[in-house]
């Protein structure tokens, strides 16, 4: 009894919104932005052109490597918490989850400055007198992909914080009396031991770096359009509809495909909740 | 616990210089932010200190409209956001009913689906179901994400809770009404708590899913600040952005200490850190 409101509230407002997703993705687009309720596929055969091509393998690409890297570096992070004392334990972790918490736009608009034309690396860079471009920061790959990886930074060192928790240490002793150097025993000891968190953490960044609209807007200027930026633009000025359905749907397929592949409510990624 | 936390055998001193390295990284340009919200650069290029930004900040009736505005979609969202959450989360733990694993599956769905979908879908829906976009829809959109965060962190707590606790009321003659009222939700504070400041702290940060449902005109805070960081930055913004920065850190203060309150283990808060995943 007590669940029917939620249950009515996420079938109104999120089960009806996805469906009708699905469904204007496979509808024509009206002359003047609206829609015609009648079936169409070209847009579909659209989609698939070059340059949306391109977005999307580079939107693949992005996210692949924040989620990459953040797993790798938030299980570093992860283990040397792990062994730290209690009191500047709770500040380090502390300290990596605080900024998930925090405004985006402000963060991004942080980093904008930080880099921008009057910003201490700017400055730094003068002041060595190494020659650089003025405008290079302004709109630059490496620049979002240290938004990227600063903001996804703490969905893959919390699931694996809370699996390093769980990690008996005894084995690494083991591994170490058996002769193990730090390589054999990340390599050999630790992830084999933590390959779900590892997966879960992966698949937490992937999905919705996938998607990422803010970070690539903000700092990457108007140079290269990710998969967000792109079904925005579809949306909101092209007025497409069809199409920022039908690329949203692709959205959803990939999530789908990590879903059956075992990120589910049961599934690692969520492992601790009883 | 403490005696196996000794134990650990310790990690090679890198990556301790890592974890230092990458704090120093991620808080510099915030700290560069700050440092910027309370200089003004004078025409000799000396830097004076000033509180002339934050001044600006509070003398624009655009932005303390925007502020009030968010403050107001905010506190509602959470409101209603916690009340249906926590009602959920208790009838999926205590109980079985037809529709528990759709309510189960609706509600993972919402906290992994890409932020732009979901922004895309809850727009179509308003348009094809003829809602007016304003404050109205912003407030059903923010409570739909939220409702997942607080359904995980009530249910979160709700498996530390004792079912003797409850078979004792019964039978002692308490109907279900009165275990609820009388034993659960109070017990259930602190976690209401944490999930009303979790779903204020979401609902007041969001910019993609506000940007896509609301009116022209009706601009909250995160609105505004992209508008300006996009079309020509001011400083004011370094103070603007300084005390959104604050003003979440407290938010968040709060949401650790009403855990604290709960009394659980260090442990179990690590785990459920890692299991409420929170973020845009």
């Amino acid at each position: 009894m007590l669940a029917v409101p939620a249950l009515i509230w996420l079938t109104a407002f999120l089960l009806g919104p996805m469906l009708l997703v699905l469904v204007v993705a496979f509808l024509k687009k009206g002359t003047y932005g609206g829609l015609l309720w009648e079936l169409d596929f070209t847009h579909w055969t659209q989609i698939f052109n070059d340059s949306y091509l391109k977005i999307m393998f580079l939107s693949f690409v992005q996210a692949f490597a924040t989620a990459s890297l953040t797993v790798a570096i938030g299980f570093l992070l992860a283990w040397s918490c792990s062994t730290l004392s209690g009191g500047s334990r709770k500040w380090a972790i502390g300290l990596i989850a605080l900024p998930s918490f925090l405004n985006l736009i402000v963060r991004i608009y942080a980093i904008k400055l930080f880099v921008g034309f009057e910003g201490p690396l700017q400055g730094l860079l003068r002041f060595l007198r190494i020659p650089f471009d003025e405008f290079y920061f302004s709109s630059n790959q490496s620049v979002v992909f240290w938004g990227m990886f600063s903001s996804y930074l703490p969905f893959a060192f919390l699931p694996l914080y809370a699996a390093m928790e769980k990690f008996d240490f005894s084995l690494i002793e083991a591994a170490r009396d058996l002769g193990a150097n730090t390589v054999q025993t990340v390599f050999q000891v630790l992830i084999p031991n933590l390959k779900r968190a590892l997966m879960g953490a992966f698949v937490l960044v992937f999905i919705p770096s996938l998607g990422e609209f803010i970070i690539p807007d903000l700092l990457g200027g108007a140079k290269q359009m990710y998969l967000g930026n792109l079904i925005s633009e579809q949306v909101l000025r092209a007025r497409n509809w069809p199409t920022g359905a039908a690329l949203a749907v692709l959205l959803i397929s990939a999530m789908l495909i990590f879903y059956f592949l075992g990120a589910r409510p049961n599934g690692p990624s969520s492992e601790p909740r009883r | 616990m403490n005696m196996n936390e000794r134990q650990r055998p310790p990690v090679p001193r890198w990556v301790h210089g890592l974890l230092m390295g990458i704090i120093i990284c991620l808080y510099l340009p915030d700290l560069m932010m700050f440092w910027r919200a309370f200089t003004d650069v004078q025409p000799n290029g000396e830097n004076q200190w000033t509180l002339k930004w934050f001044y600006e900040v509070f003398s624009d009736p655009e932005l303390l409209d925007a502020t009030g505005r968010s403050l107001f979609i905010a506190t509602m969202s959470a409101v209603v956001a916690t009340a249906l959450g926590s009602l959920a989360a208790i009838a999926l733990v205590k109980s079985q009913f037809p529709g528990q694993k759709i309510l189960q599956n609706l509600a993972f769905i919402s906290l992994v689906l890409p932020e732009i979908v979901f922004a895309l879908a809850l727009l179509g829906w308003f348009i094809t179901m003829q809602f007016s976009l304003g404050s109205t829809t912003v407030i059903i959109s923010h409570t739909t994400f939220c409702l997942a965060y607080v359904i995980t962190t009530v249910m979160g707590r709700l498996s530390f809770f004792d079912p003797a606790i409850d078979d004792a009321a019964r039978d002692l003659g308490a109907s279900e009404w009165q275990i609820l009222y009388k034993i659960t939700l109070p017990m259930l504070k602190p976690a209401l708590a944490s999930s009303f400041a979790l779903s204020f702290l979401l609902s007041f940060d969001d910019f993609l899913i506000t940007f896509f449902v609301n009116s022209v005109g009706n601009d909250t805070l995160p609105v505004k600040l992209y508008a300006a960081i996009k079309y020509g930055v001011t400083p004011k913004i370094n103070a603007l952005s300084s005390m959104l920065f604050v003003v979440s850190s407290a938010i968040l203060l709060i949401f650790f200490k009403s855990s604290l309150l709960g009394g659980r283990s260090e442990k179990e808060r690590g785990f459920q850190l890692g299991d409420v995943r929170l973020g845009k």
